[in-house]
C-alpha cells in the first residue's frame, strides 16, 4: 500500500477506485499524522476525527456497494475556520466567535459533502481574515512546515500549512487580498483565487464582500483543479455568484494553451522584491520560454494606487460586515461593562454592553481596520477616501483589460518575501501589508489569480509565481500553470518535518 | 390664528409578499416573537441576502401609480448604524439612486369642496425593516426580529399640504391607492402603515412670511392621530413663536413624539450623535434593471385607480359625489358589488340607467354596508351575491315587493333562510296594488277612526302627520304588503277633499 500522505489527491482517488487503498485508511493516516505532526504546524483549530472516520467509511460502504460516489470521495480536505459548518464550531480565529455554531452550511461545504469529500478538521486563519501571517488569530499562530520559526503566510495559513506538511492533501481557503497566494507561496504549494462570482460566498463570514472569494489549495495544479471544479459554480443563495457554466477544469489539463502569450509585470519588479524570489520567478518565466510561449512586458500603471486602494475598501465594507458582532445576538456579549469612568456614566447601559463586547472580542487588527473602515466611510471623508478608492478600483481594472488584450496570462511573484519571522511584521502593521502588494490588485478587478511554487531559497523557504488570467478564464490559468509544473518538480519538493 | 401650516409626510408602507425582502423567512403578522425568522433575517455571520422579485415588482407597481419616474438602473445601499432593532447594524435601503423619483397624489377635496389638490412626492424607495423592541420589566427590552427584513416602501412627499385634514386625506387616499393596487394591507394599528409628519407654520407678518422651526412628529399610530397631533402642532408653534420668536433659521429639525392621551406633542431625545449612516453600496447584491418591457408589464397590471372610480361613477353612473365617495372609499370589493348589482339589474331592464344605479347605489350603501358591519363581514364574505340582490332589487323597482319587504328579504338571505323565490313564496311576500281594495281599506280606518279627520279639520294636527299615521295604519291592516307609492297618492287624493286636508 503507498502512503496516503505522500500521494496527491489525484493518485488517491485512482488508488480507492482500484482497491488498493480505503477512505478509511486514507483517513486514518492523516488523522495519524495530524495527531504526531500537529502539535508543531498548529495548523487546525479543530479535528473531529470520530466524524471524519466516519463519513469515510461511509465511502467505502458506498464504494463497496457499487454505489456512484463523488468527485472527492474519500479524500480529506480541510477547511478554514471562516466556513460555516452546521452545529459546529465556526470561529474566525476570534474570540467573538469562540463559541459560535452556526445552523447553517455554506454552499461550498455543502458541495463538499456531496461530492464525498472527508471534511477533517477546521484551520486556523488569522482573525476574521484580516492579516498574512495568523499571528492575528485569537487562538495562537500557525507555523511554516518549511521552518517552525517562520509564519506561513496568511490569512489562510492554517489551510495551507496543512497541505504543505500533508496533514491533508486539500485544503479550502479564502483571498480577499492575496489570502490563498501568499500562504500557498510561502508554503510552498498551489492556490488558487477564482474570479469574483465564480465560487459562492454564501456561508463564508464575510470580511469585504465585493473582494472575498474562496478558493482551493493542493500540492499541484491537478488537485487544485480537481477541487475548484467541485466548488464553482452559481448559486441562489450569492446573488453576487455568476451564472457561468463550470468547464471540466481537468479535461485538456496537460494540454499548453496555444500560442500562450505571457506578460511580464513591469510594477511586480520594483523595490522591495527580494533578489532570490526575483530571480526564481525571472527563471520561471525562461522556463516558459522554453516551453514555446511568447513573454512581453506588459505594465499595469495603477499598481502602486493597489495598497491604499485596497486599505480602503476592504476596511470599508469591513466596519460595516463586521458591526453585527455587538454581543446583542450572538457572539461574545461582556460580563461587566459598568462604566469605568465618570463620563461612561452618561452611556446608556446597551451600549456599553456593546463596546465592551467589541473591545473584548476583537483583536488589534481587526479593531485597525474597523477603525480605518469607518473614518474611510464618513461623512466629509468618503469623498477622498472611499469615493477615491473606487475610482482608483475602476482603473486598476482597466489596466488589466488593456493588459490582456496584449497576452493571456500575467506573470510575477506571488509575494515580494519568502516565509518571514514571527514577529517580524506583527509590530509594522504596513510592512505587513505590503506582504499582499502584489496579490491585493487581483481582487479589486475581480479577476483570477494562482500561486505555484517555482524554487527554493538558499534558506529553504519556498517561492511562489503568481499567474493572472481574466475573469472566468481559470481553464486557462491552470493549463498554463501545468506547463511549468511539467517542466520542473518544484511541486514535488516536501518540508522535512521530525516527528 | 393667521398662519397657514406646512406639512410633509414621510410614510413607510410594509409590502404584502410571502417572505421578506432579503430571505425565504415568512411575514405574517402577530405570530410568537421570533418565530419568523431564519439565518438571513437574523444577520447571522456568513449569511447573504437575496432580492425579492416579488417585493420589488410591488414597489414598481406603486411608484408607476403613483405617477413617479423610474429608474432603469438602481441599487441598494448600506445604512449603517448601531441599533438593537437592526440585526446586522446596518439596514439595506436606498440612498443616491432609488428606483423612483419624483409623482404625486391627487388628494380628494373635503366634503363641503374645499381643501385637496395635488400632493407631490420626493421619491420613493424600497428597504428593509428593523425588528421592534419591547420595552419589558426590570429595566430590560426585549427585541422581536419578525419584522425584521419585511419589505418596506418608504414614500417622501414635498411639504404641499396646507391643512391637518388634508394630511389625513392625503394618507387615507394613499392607503386606499394601496389596497386598490393590492400591494400592502396599510394597518396603521398593525404598522404595515406609518407615518411621520414633518410640520411648520408660516405666518404673515407686515407682508413678510416667518417660517417657524421644522418639527417631525413621531408615535403617530391612527388617521384621527395624525390630524389631531399636526392640528395641535400648528397651534402650538405659533404659541412658541409668539414667546420666543424662533425661526426656522435659529433652530435645526426637532423631533417631538405625539401623545395620544394627553393629545400634546412632546420632544423626543435626539439621537446621541449626529447621524452619519456612511452610506456605501451594498456589495452582497446586484443592481437592478428596470427595462421598458418590464415597466410595461407593470403598468398593465395598475388597473383602475380609486380616483378615476370616483370620477367614473360620477360621470358615467350619475351618482353624487358623496355616494361615489363613500362606494369607492369602502375598498375596490365594495365597488366592485355594487357594480355588478348594478349591471345585472340593467340586463334585467336596461331603461332608465342612472335611476338604476341609484338604486343599487343606495342598497349598497346603506343595507349591505350596515349589515356587513354588524356582522363584522368583509364583503367579499356577504352571504348574498350580487346577482341575487339584483333580482330582489329588480322586483323592487318592478313593484313586485315594496322597500320594506324588500329589506325583509335580505335580512332572511342572509340568515340564510332559502333562496329568494323560497322566502318570497314561504313569507307571503307580494304587494297589494289592487286600487279599490286599498280604497276601501283606506275608508274602512277613516271610519274606526273619526279623530283623524277631526284633528285635521280642527287645525290639531298637520295634514302630513295625519297622512303619515294613515299610511302606517294601511300596512298594517295590509300585513306590510300595500304598495306603499300607491297608498301614498290614494291617501293624497282622499284627504284633499276633506277640510283643513290640502297644503
Amino acid at each position: 500500500m503507498i502512503d496516503p500522505t505522500r500521494a496527491t489527491a489525484s493518485s488517491l482517488l485512482a488508488e480507492q477506485e482500484a482497491g488498493r487503498v480505503t477512505a478509511e485508511e486514507i483517513c486514518r493516516a492523516y488523522l495519524e499524522r495530524i495527531e504526531r505532526l500537529d502539535g508543531q504546524v498548529k495548523a487546525f483549530l479543530r479535528v473531529d476525527a470520530d466524524a471524519a472516520l466516519a463519513a469515510a467509511r461511509a465511502v467505502d460502504r458506498r464504494r463497496r456497494a457499487g454505489e456512484r460516489v463523488g468527485a472527492l470521495a474519500g479524500i480529506p480536505v480541510a477547511i478554514k475556520d471562516n466556513l460555516c459548518t452546521r452545529g459546529e464550531l465556526t470561529t474566525c480565529g476570534s474570540r467573538m466567535l469562540a463559541n459560535y455554531r452556526p445552523p447553517f452550511e455554506a454552499t461550498v461545504i455543502g458541495k463538499l459533502r456531496a461530492a464525498d469529500a472527508i471534511l477533517i478538521g477546521k484551520t486556523n486563519l488569522d482573525e476574521f481574515a484580516m492579516g498574512s501571517s495568523t499571528e492575528n488569530s485569537a487562538f495562537g499562530a500557525s507555523r511554516n512546515p518549511w521552518d517552525l520559526e517562520r509564519t506561513p503566510g496568511g490569512s489562510s495559513g492554517g489551510s495551507a500549512a496543512a497541505v504543505a506538511a500533508d496533514l491533508a492533501p486539500l485544503a479550502v481557503g479564502s483571498d480577499t487580498g492575496g489570502s490563498i497566494r501568499q500562504p500557498a507561496a510561502l508554503c510552498g504549494i498551489v492556490g488558487l483565487k477564482p474570479t469574483y462570482g465564480r465560487v459562492s460566498r454564501y456561508g463564508l463570514v464575510a470580511f469585504a464582500s465585493s473582494l472575498d472569494q474562496i478558493g482551493p489549495f493542493g500540492h499541484d495544479v491537478r488537485d487544485t483543479a480537481l477541487l475548484l471544479g467541485v466548488i464553482a459554480g452559481r448559486d441562489a443563495a450569492d446573488a453576487t455568484s455568476v451564472d457561468e457554466p463550470v468547464p471540466d477544469y481537468l479535461a485538456r489539463l496537460d494540454e499548453a494553451p496555444e500560442g500562450l502569450r505571457l506578460g511580464l509585470v513591469r510594477e511586480f519588479f520594483g523595490e522591495g522584491l527580494d533578489a532570490e524570489v526575483e530571480a526564481a520567478v525571472r527563471e520561471a518565466v525562461r522556463v516558459y520560454e522554453s516551453a514555446g510561449a511568447v513573454v512581453k512586458d506588459v505594465s499595469l500603471p495603477h499598481s502602486r494606487y493597489g495598497i491604499p486602494a485596497y486599505y480602503i475598501v476592504a476596511p470599508a465594507e469591513c466596519s460595516s460586515n463586521l458591526a453585527r458582532y455587538d454581543g446583542t445576538i450572538f457572539g461574545h456579549r461582556a460580563e461587566n461593562y459598568e462604566p469605568r469612568t465618570a463620563e461612561e456614566e452618561s452611556i446608556p447601559p446597551l451600549i456599553r454592553m456593546m463596546m465592551a463586547s467589541r473591545s473584548e472580542g476583537f483583536g488589534s487588527e481587526v479593531k485597525r481596520r474597523i477603525m480605518l473602515g469607518t473614518f474611510a466611510l464618513s461623512a466629509g471623508y468618503a469623498d477622498q477616501y472611499y469615493n477615491q478608492a473606487l475610482k482608483v478600483r475602476r482603473l486598476i481594472r482597466n489596466d488589466f483589460d488593456a493588459a490582456f488584450r496584449e497576452v493571456d496570462v500575467l506573470v510575477g511573484p506571488t509575494s515580494p518575501t519568502p516565509a518571514f519571522r514571527f514577529g517580524e511584521k506583527a509590530s509594522d502593521p504596513l510592512a505587513m501589508y505590503l506582504s499582499d502588494i502584489y496579490t491585493v490588485t487581483t481582487n479589486l478587478a475581480g479577476i483570477a489569480g494562482i500561486s505555484i511554487p517555482c524554487g527554493l531559497t538558499r534558506a529553504q523557504l519556498p517561492i511562489g509565481l503568481q499567474l493572472l488570467a481574466p475573469a472566468f478564464a481559470e481553464e486557462r490559468l491552470l493549463r498554463t500553470a501545468r506547463v511549468f509544473e511539467r517542466a520542473t518538480d518544484w511541486h514535488q519538493r516536501r518540508p522535512n518535518l521530525a516527528s | 390664528m393667521d398662519y397657514t401650516l406646512i406639512i410633509g409626510l414621510e410614510i413607510h408602507v410594509q409590502l404584502q409578499t410571502e417572505s421578506k425582502m432579503f430571505s425565504a423567512s415568512g411575514t405574517d403578522f402577530g405570530l410568537p416573537p421570533n418565530t419568523q425568522t431564519d439565518p438571513v433575517s437574523l444577520g447571522l455571520p456568513g449569511t447573504l441576502p437575496v432580492m425579492n422579485r416579488r417585493a420589488f415588482e410591488l414597489a414598481l407597481k406603486t411608484a408607476v401609480a403613483l405617477n413617479a419616474e423610474i429608474a432603469p438602473f438602481t441599487k441598494w445601499d448600506r445604512k449603517n448604524y448601531y441599533y438593537p432593532d437592526l440585526p446586522k447594524n446596518y439596514q439595506i435601503s436606498q440612498y443616491d439612486l432609488p428606483f423612483s423619483r419624483g409623482g404625486w397624489l391627487e388628494v380628494p377635496p373635503r366634503k363641503d369642496g374645499t381643501g385637496g389638490g395635488r400632493c407631490r412626492l420626493v421619491r420613493v424607495h424600497l428597504e428593509e425593516d428593523t425588528g421592534k423592541l419591547i420595552h419589558g420589566n426590570g429595566g430590560w427590552s426585549e427585541v422581536d426580529l419578525n419584522r425584521a427584513g419585511i419589505p418596506l416602501l418608504e414614500i417622501v412627499t414635498e411639504p404641499d399640504l396646507r391643512s391637518a385634514q388634508d394630511a389625513r386625506a392625503c394618507l387615507e387616499e394613499l392607503r386606499l391607492t394601496l389596497r386598490y393596487l393590492g400591494v400592502s394591507d396599510c394597518e396603521m394599528q398593525e404598522g404595515s402603515l406609518r407615518c411621520d409628519a414633518n410640520v411648520n407654520i408660516h405666518i404673515e407678518r407686515e407682508g413678510k412670511t416667518i417660517a417657524t422651526p421644522i418639527v417631525e412628529i413621531k408615535n403617530l399610530n391612527s388617521f384621527r392621530s395624525v390630524e389631531r397631533a399636526i392640528e395641535y402642532e400648528g397651534q402650538r408653534q405659533y404659541r412658541a413663536w409668539l414667546a420666543d420668536g424662533l425661526t426656522i433659521k435659529d433652530a435645526p429639525k426637532q423631533t417631538r413624539g405625539w401623545d395620544d392621551e394627553e393629545g400634546v406633542t412632546k420632544p423626543q431625545r435626539e439621537k446621541e450623535t449626529a447621524a452619519d449612516y456612511r452610506y456605501f453600496p451594498e456589495p452582497d447584491l446586484v443592481p437592478v434593471v428596470v427595462d421598458a418591457a418590464w415597466l410595461e408589464r407593470v403598468r398593465g397590471s395598475i388597473g383602475e385607480l380609486p380616483r378615476a372610480r370616483r370620477e367614473r361613477f360620477e360621470r358615467e353612473h350619475q351618482l353624487s359625489a358623496y355616494d361615489a365617495g363613500v362606494l369607492v372609499e369602502q375598498g375596490k370589493e365594495v365597488a366592485d358589488y355594487y357594480e355588478a348589482v348594478g349591471e345585472a339589474l340593467l340586463a334585467r331592464d336596461g331603461s332608465a340607467p342612472g335611476e338604476v344605479r341609484k338604486l343599487a347605489a343606495n342598497w349598497v350603501t346603506q343595507d349591505v354596508l350596515r349589515i356587513a358591519k354588524e356582522r363584522k363581514l368583509e364583503i367579499g364574505q356577504f352571504p348574498v351575491a350580487a346577482e341575487v340582490l339584483a333580482e330582489l332589487l329588480h322586483r323592487v323597482r318592478t313593484r313586485q315587493v315594496n322597500t320594506n319587504q324588500g329589506r325583509e328579504i335580505l335580512s332572511k338571505l342572509v340568515e340564510g333562510e332559502g333562496t329568494l323565490e323560497a322566502i318570497i313564496a314561504a313569507g307571503g311576500y307580494g304587494m297589494v296594488t289592487d286600487r279599490g281594495a286599498l280604497a276601501k281599506t283606506i275608508e274602512e280606518i277613516l271610519a274606526a277612526n273619526p279623530k283623524a279627520l277631526e284633528d285635521l279639520k280642527n287645525g290639531k294636527k298637520k295634514p302630513e302627520a295625519v297622512k303619515g299615521w294613515l299610511r302606517g295604519q294601511v300596512m298594517k291592516a295590509t300585513g306590510g304588503k300595500a304598495d306603499a307609492v300607491l297608498v301614498g297618492e290614494l291617501l293624497e287624493a282622499r284627504l284633499a277633499s276633506e277640510p283643513g286636508g290640502s297644503g
